[in-house]
This record gives structure tokens, sequence and C-alpha cells, in this order.
């Protein structure tokens, strides 16, 4: 059963809103990247795509007038043991249908990465925060700096990140 | 009273008033004065981080207000106000701001430790990496008011108390001890 | 002289250096520990870099060694005005997960809280935003009514501020016996002191000269930047989480959401004014209408969500708020995001504060209305 909450019918606002259901999502997505891999998450489908195709499937999300993704919702870093992985929430204001979009760095001694602040602006925030608290590079970042903390700490975020000196754990 | 002979009287200094008999009671009412003065007008500094600054903030409105107790005007410029009341917690980020503050600040100056955070590091105390673990690391504080948030009410208790502190503060009479 | 005089007082002639000042993070206008570093030329703004992370508590990790319930205790004091509705997106979140479906008594108790929420965290942001421009006098009304909804507050939950009264499969505790009656007479009350703020500032030829036109940020600005809640339904952009995903009671009741068309600060302001109308309206559908029944389902004592990913959406006063969990099964969380409309809504104010003066800036940041510790987090 899956949960289509994203696509749940509201108030009626309008009734020429064509919001696509996560099926028919899923199966553009897969005809459109046959080397990416799609699936139905608990809530909303789910891609993940390369890192090095990243930046061109993103610019071809935004620009394709069918799918129309303009609104990053939410950008966030997740460390897993042998990558470091950024998952982007997006939202399409005129379609109204939701995806989240999924992409693993090769290794997570060096994470590069590409941005993606040139399609959306508030990317390059999210982007410091990620450099900040996991220590993912954002190639072609306008101006990549530590938001939170300075140079002297390590990345909080990482799951091998121990401080003896200012943490007290419990 | 100590004095036995005038080559200790003038190797102490003591004000001329010392030697006479009752002397020392003047001092003590000019103490009294002067606490008197310096308890009923302590202008806070606005430095709020986090939620206790909103009551702090309702403490200064007209349910709880706080001018009725001399704390009339909170000052947006540590070198006009008295006291600091630090209501929110401190970061390593913001520990150097806040003794810069703390330094501008002239004397008499007072600190109130407002809520959990100022106190000790509050909710946070247990593996956050970036909360200094109570204020008192970073300045001296005089009084400590629990809670999370503390109510108006205990705040004003804490002004009450300050209050109390500074009128047994002794700044002429302290040099008979000597 | 008199022609030395004329041809000095044209700007073209004077040549003046640009100067860095440094606004914050002590400053009574910044509605927590910002720095704005304002480069300025005379008055005018050339650009502003907002430097944060004065109160960057590292909340995202302590959640990885804490269970679900006393996630719910920390989301109270990231946005501490919109404190409950923090509360409800975490216990949203896990009871979607679990799947558990809470009693209808519960969702209206919970609206119901979010919209007084709302209500306090506008009254706090209008009282602070009106002291920012020089009306004092704005700051003791706000305050004054704001203590009758804290009164509510703490009758059912026994707190003020940081209500923590969601918990993941229903509400701590049952309404007061006095609440409906309360909450009665707190908007008969209310809907006689709104007019008042309104001849106060909103009509006032003063105000309205600081703000009208000043700050405007266009509608594809607004999506660009992910500016949502009023700031960004005051640019056209229709993003209200109560009205395209509802949640709880919203798909009850019936409400408007109101959009701008201008994008200027005297927008943003206006918005909210009628956002309390509309907040009034909500609680008077609901509040007579609350259902008997259970205030909680019981869940089992330690919480563990399946694996997976789990996102919610809920509309706080400042925008929408989001809260991503990805789970390995486990009693704690593997790792938990919030995504805060602050952090979206703040990055703007270099691309609309640009070219104005430094009054003006302050007048942007006012309408902004900001919660620090929800941005650093």
């Amino acid at each position: 059963m899956s949960r289509s909450i994203g696509n749940k019918a509201t108030s009626a606002q309008s009734e020429n809103i064509q919001a696509m259901t996560n099926e028919q999502l899923i199966e553009q997505l897969t005809s459109a990247n046959p080397d990416a891999v799609v699936k139905q998450g608990n809530q909303y489908p789910e891609i993940t795509v390369a890192h090095d195709k990243l930046h061109a499937f993103m610019q071809n999300i935004k620009s394709n007038s069918s799918l129309a993704f303009d609104y990053l919702v939410c950008e966030s870093g997740v460390d897993y043991p042998t990558y470091i992985q950024v998952v982007y929430h997006l939202e399409s204001t005129t379609h109204k249908h939701f995806l989240v979009v999924k992409t693993n760095t090769e290794n997570r001694e060096t994470p590069v990465l590409d941005t993606v602040s040139d399609i959306w602006p508030t990317a390059e925030f999210h982007e410091d925060e990620i450099f900040d608290l996991l220590g993912i590079t954002f190639t072609n970042h306008p101006h990549l700096r530590r938001l939170f903390l300075d140079e002297t700490w390590g990345f909080p975020l990482r799951k091998d990140f121990h401080d003896d000196i200012h943490v007290v754990e419990r | 009273m100590g004095i036995t002979s005038k080559k200790e009287f003038e190797k102490n200094d003591f004000p001329i008033i010392e030697q006479y008999e009752g002397g020392s009671i003047i001092l003590t009412q000019l103490d009294a004065l002067v606490n008197w003065a310096r308890s009923n007008s302590v202008w806070p500094l606005t430095f709020g981080t986090r939620c206790c600054a909103i009551e702090f903030m309702a403490v200064g409105a007209s349910r709880h207000d706080m001018a009725r107790f001399g704390y009339e005007v909170a000052r947006a410029t540590p070198r006009q106000a008295d006291m600091i009341i630090i209501s929110g917690s401190i970061n390593y980020k913001m520990a150097p701001v806040l003794k810069r503050l703390y330094d501008q600040i002239a004397d008499p100056k007072y600190v109130i430790a407002m809520g959990a955070c100022a106190v000790s590091g509050g909710p946070f105390y247990y593996n956050s990496y970036s909360i200094v673990k109570g204020a008192d690391h970073v300045i001296p504080v005089d009084i400590y008011v629990p809670g999370c948030p503390p109510r108006p009410e205990a705040l004003l208790y804490a002004f009450l108390q300050l209050q109390k502190k500074i009128k047994k503060e002794k700044n002429f009479k302290k040099q008979l001890t000597k | 002289m008199a022609e030395i005089i004329e041809k000095i007082i044209t700007t073209d002639e004077i040549k003046t250096d640009e100067y860095l000042v440094n606004i914050g993070p002590q400053h009574p206008s910044t509605h927590g520990v910002l720095r704005l570093l304002t480069k300025l030329e005379g008055e005018i703004v050339h650009n502003v870099e907002p430097h944060i992370g004065y109160i960057h508590s590292g909340i995202e990790k302590m959640t990885e060694a804490l269970s679900y319930p006393q996630i719910v205790h920390l989301t109270d004091r990231m946005d501490y005005l919109s404190a409950h509705m923090n509360n409800e997106a975490v216990c949203l979140c896990v009871e979607d997960a679990l799947q558990v479906e809470v009693p209808e008594r519960v969702k209206y108790i919970r609206t119901i809280f979010d919209e007084l929420q709302r209500l306090a965290s506008h009254q706090l942001w209008w009282c602070a935003s009106g002291m920012d421009l020089g009306a004092l006098t704005a700051f003791f009304y706000g305050l004054r009514d704001r203590e009758d909804i804290l009164d509510i507050f703490e009758e059912t939950c026994g707190a003020r501020l940081t209500l923590n009264y969601s918990v993941p499969g229903g509400v701590m505790f049952d309404i007061h016996p006095n609440f409906q009656k309360s909450v009665k007479a707190f908007i008969k009350k209310f809907k006689k002191k709104l007019p008042e703020y309104d001849k106060l500032l909103t009509d006032n030829i003063i105000f309205q000269n600081r703000t009208k036109g000043v700050g405007i940020l266009s509608k594809e600005d607004a999506i660009a930047y992910g500016v949502t809640g009023p700031t960004g339904r005051a640019s056209g952009f229709s993003c209200d989480v109560r009205k395209h995903h509802p949640y709880s009671a919203y798909p009850y009741i019936k409400f408007d959401e109101k959009l701008g068309t201008d994008g200027d600060s005297f927008m943003r302001w206006k918005l909210r004014m009628l956002e309390m109308w509309e907040s009034l309206n909500i609680i008077e559908q609901l509040i007579d209408n609350i259902p008997e029944g259970d205030y909680a389902v019981k869940m089992k004592g330690v919480i563990k969500l399946p694996e997976g990913e789990f996102y919610q959406r809920v509309e706080t006063a400042r925008g929408e708020f989001g809260v991503y969990i990805v789970s390995d099964g486990k009693k704690n969380p593997y790792r938990v995001k919030f995504r805060s409309p602050g952090f979206s809504n703040l990055f703007t104010i270099n691309h609309i504060a640009k070219g104005w003066k430094i009054a003006d800036l302050v007048a942007i940041m006012a309408t902004f209305d900001l919660v620090i510790p929800d941005i650093d987090r």
C-alpha cells in the first residue's frame, strides 16, 4: 500500500493542477534516466542519481515543464559507513508533486559533489551548512564557508566525531 | 576600635572621622545610603539569546513590571548598563562576545544567570558539542535562577535577592577591617 | 562662495568610502543573536552579510542519542514562539511512520493550540517589530494581550512558553475544564483589541512611509530562495502547508489563505495582521465542536520506527517547518534534520536590502520575523 501523502487531494483550490501521482512520476523518471535507481519510499518516490550526473539531472527536472520542480524544500546530508549521502526534497509549485533525490559521494575521506546553487539559490546556504557539519566540498559554489563553527572544529555530524573536551556523553 | 597610635592611623589612611568614638557609625550610614541608591536603580543590558529572553521581555512588560523595582530601562549599550541578565544558552562562539560585553560595563556590575541553560547548560548538557555548560565559566555570576524558562515571578524574586545582596556591600567601612 | 557650496552639495563631487558596520550579535533589533556585516556608503546599504552560529547548539547531533518523546522536548527550544507546532511536527512524523491513527479529540485540541500559539507568536512579532521601528507603546500592548493566551496555556499544559504538550500518540493530559470558556472569552476580548493594533501602527502615516515599497521580494525570488510563511505569501507564493497538505483538524475547517501581490514590507506586515484574524476564525470553528474521546492512544513503552525515511511538514508562524527522520529500526533515530523556515528566509536579506538605507534594513528585518535559534538549531 503506497501512501501518497504528498499527493493527497487538498481542499480543491483550483481544478487545473495536474499533479502526477507517484506511479506516473516513477515511470517518467525511470524512462528518462535508465541508470538511476527509482523506487517508491515510505511516503514519496525516491531516486538515487550518480554524483557525476547530478547537475544535469537537476537541471532537467527543473526546466522540464511536466515536472517543473522549482522549489527546493530541504537539502540534508546523512553520514553512512562508506559514503556520505545528500538528500534533496523537491516540490513543484505548479503541479504540486513531490520528489526525493539522493546522491552519494564516492568516499568519506574526500567527499566532493557538484553544487546546485545555480539552479536553486537557496541551496547555496544549505550546502554551506552541509560543508560545515559534514565536510562535503561543493565544486563551483560561489562562496563556500563554515556557517556555524570555525576551522578549529571537526565535522560534528559525522558518526566518528568524538570530542572529549566539549561533549559530556550520556 | 583597633587604632592605638597616630602612626597606625596615618599608615592605614583612615578617614579622619574614624578616630572619634562612634565615628564608624557615620561610615555605616554612608554605606547604607550608597547601597540603597545602587540597589534601587540597577539597569539591565538587553541581552537575550534563547527562550528566556521572551520571559525577560514579559517581566519588562506591564503585568510583571520590573520598573517598579528600579530596573527601569533596559539599555542597549553596555556602557550605560549596570547588569547583565544572561537569558539563554551561551555558545563557544558567543562566549568571547559575552566576556567583552561584561568588560565594557563599568563597575559596580552584577550578573544574573537566568534559566537552566545559563546556570549549567540546561537541556543541552548531555551530548551537545557547542554549548558552554554554565555561563559562570565565562563571567562571574551573582544570582542563579533555575527554570526552563523560569516564571517571571522567579525572575522578580531574583531581582529582590540581588537588591539584598547589594545592600550588604561595604564600600567605605571595609577599610576598617584591613 | 555660494557657487562653490552649490557645487559641493551634489554627491557626485564628494568622494565617499565604503565602510563596514557590524550590527550585532548583541543588539535589541536583531531578534536573537545575529550578526549583520553591512557595507555602507553613507547611509546606503551595499552589501549585507549575515553571520550566524552564535546560538548553535548541535540539536541535530543530540537527537541521535535520544528517544522520540525526548526529541519532542528539544524541538520546543528551537523556534520557541511556535513551540507547539514544532512538537506537533515530530509527533505527526512518528505517528505517520507507525501508522497510528490518533483520536479526533486529539486532532481538534492540537489544532486549537496551534492557532493559539500562532496568535501569541504574531503578537510578540508585532510588539517587537513596533519596538524596532521606534513605537515603544506597541511593545506593551502586544505583551499585555499575549499574557491572556499564556494563562490559557498554563492552565492546561503547566508551562507558558515551552509547552511540550504533544506526545507521539496524542497529548499529555486532557484539557482543563475551563479551557473552552477561557478561549471563548479571550476571542471576544481580542476581537476588540485587534483593531486597536491596526489603528496604532498599520494605519499610521509615519509607519506606512517607512514600510511601503521597501524591500520588495518578487514571487520568483521567493520560490527560488524557498521563502515560506507570511513572508513568502506577501510576494504571491502560495505555500501554506495547512491548505496544500492539511494535517490534524485542518481538513475539517474552512479558512482563506491570504496572498499579497507587492512583496514589500508593508504587505508582509499587513498579511500577518490578517492572519491573526484568520486564526481567530479557525479557533471559533473548532472550539465548540471538540469531540469526546480519549486524549491519547496507548503507545509502546519504547518507540521504534520502521526502517526508512520520513518527512513531515507543518506550518509554523514563520513558515514551513519540516522534520526529516532517517531511521534504522532502533529506538534512537539515525539522523534527524529540521528544515527551519528562518534559514531560508534569512539569506534573502542581501538580495532585497541592497540600495536601501540602514533604517530600511531595520524595517525589513522586522517584517521578516526571524527567530535565530530556529536558524542555528
